[in-house]
């Protein structure tokens, strides 16, 4: 019989492995998120990240080592995003009849977020490449990524932050939006997509299918401003 | 399924195309997803038939971000040197985001009485 170290060695250093606990904690999460009566705060992104940060920490594996396996699954945010196209399209003549109110919306947020995240970060003193990082926070991961790099950001602290935001946004969004007495889910929907990118509008499709597909034309639609903004509010920090 | 994933990785192959040959400011997903909505404008037939899948691939959306997510270990150096800050800046920011990109959108529909009917 060969030696539980050596299985432990081949594995651990295999795709299979990884990709398999990736697909685990994410399903243990989404039990978890079922179990609570769908609460916001059992985000199963966040319960997956836990589980499987802590797993990587107690095995003392590199996130390089995980990364192996868990690149199918981040590959599948390319696709998903195109997939996006789809309630986009099936949305539109609804959103030509709310036109201003996207425009409106979507250029406040989007300015909002950049703006008040650098603020915050310079008055707590973090460098120029912080900032670049934390600058385009709000749109969604292989953007993000795309951003940081041409404005002198670090790529993959971005994703970090855009993760960040997005499950904070995701947790955030119903108990702000209730109290704030916001009841049009087009204008749930759209502000959650904006703000909090792709974790926010999956989040959004669990509470209502029309906060969803404006979530998802929100997150769409910050993608192509933040890209434009984003440098610009940067130098005014610099 | 198969023809429907083959569209959609030709969408984003044609969008990477797209944003690194022109030098555009949209990464080539988005790139592919502007180029699905125009497609699907022109052949309504399009969107039926990849309906099924992205309706799929959109309903497990979340799971497509643990990957990136678990990068959280390799920065927890940088991330606890600045985390007040780091933390105040993603909250802080992203709940004014919301509440003023919510009443901002609320405000002009009541203003231009735009109504979802």
């Amino acid at each position: 019989m060969t030696d539980a170290a050596l299985i432990w060695s081949y594995l651990s250093s295999q795709p299979l492995l990884w990709l398999t606990a990736t697909l685990a904690a994410y399903w243990a999460g989404d039990a978890v998120f079922r179990a609570s009566g769908r609460r916001s705060i059992a985000n199963p992104v966040l319960i997956a990240v836990v589980i499987l940060g802590s797993v990587l920490w107690i095995s003392g594996t590199s996130y390089q080592t995980y990364f192996e396996g868990a690149q199918f699954v981040h590959f599948m945010l390319g696709p998903a995003t195109v997939c996006l196209g789809l309630p986009l399209y099936d949305n539109l003549s609804r959103i030509k009849r709310a036109a201003l109110p996207v425009a409106a919306a979507l250029l406040v947020g989007s300015v909002v977020a950049v703006l008040s995240a650098l603020a915050i970060g310079r008055a707590f003193g973090l460098d120029q490449v912080l900032l670049a990082s934390l600058a385009p926070k709000s749109t969604t991961a292989p953007v993000a990524i795309g951003i940081a790099e041409r404005i002198g950001g670090q790529p993959t602290l971005a994703a970090v932050l855009v993760l960040l935001t997005g499950i904070f946004g995701a947790i955030v969004a119903t108990p702000l939006l209730n109290a704030l007495r916001v009841t049009d889910w087009r204008a749930r929907g759209f502000a959650v997509g904006v703000a909090a990118h792709g974790i926010g509008t999956a989040r959004a499709f669990q509470v209502n299918e029309t906060a969803g597909a404006f979530a998802g034309i929100g997150m769409g639609l910050n993608a192509v401003l933040t890209a434009i903004i984003a440098p610009l509010v940067l130098g005014l920090f610099s | 399924m198969i023809p429907a994933l083959t569209i959609i990785l030709c969408f984003q192959l044609a969008g990477e195309i797209a944003s690194r040959g022109l030098d555009l400011p949209l990464p080539g997903p988005v790139m592919g997803l502007v180029l699905l909505v125009g497609a699907c404008m022109l052949r309504p037939r399009l969107a039926d038939m990849l309906r099924p899948v992205t309706k799929s691939v959109l309903a497990n959306l979340s799971l497509f971000f643990v990957p990136a997510g678990v990068g959280v270990i390799a920065h927890l150096p940088v991330l606890s040197q600045h985390g007040v800050g780091l933390a105040l800046a993603v909250s802080v920011s992203t709940v004014l985001a919301i509440g003023a990109g919510a009443l901002t959108f609320t405000a002009i529909a009541r203003l231009t009485g735009s109504r979802d009917d």
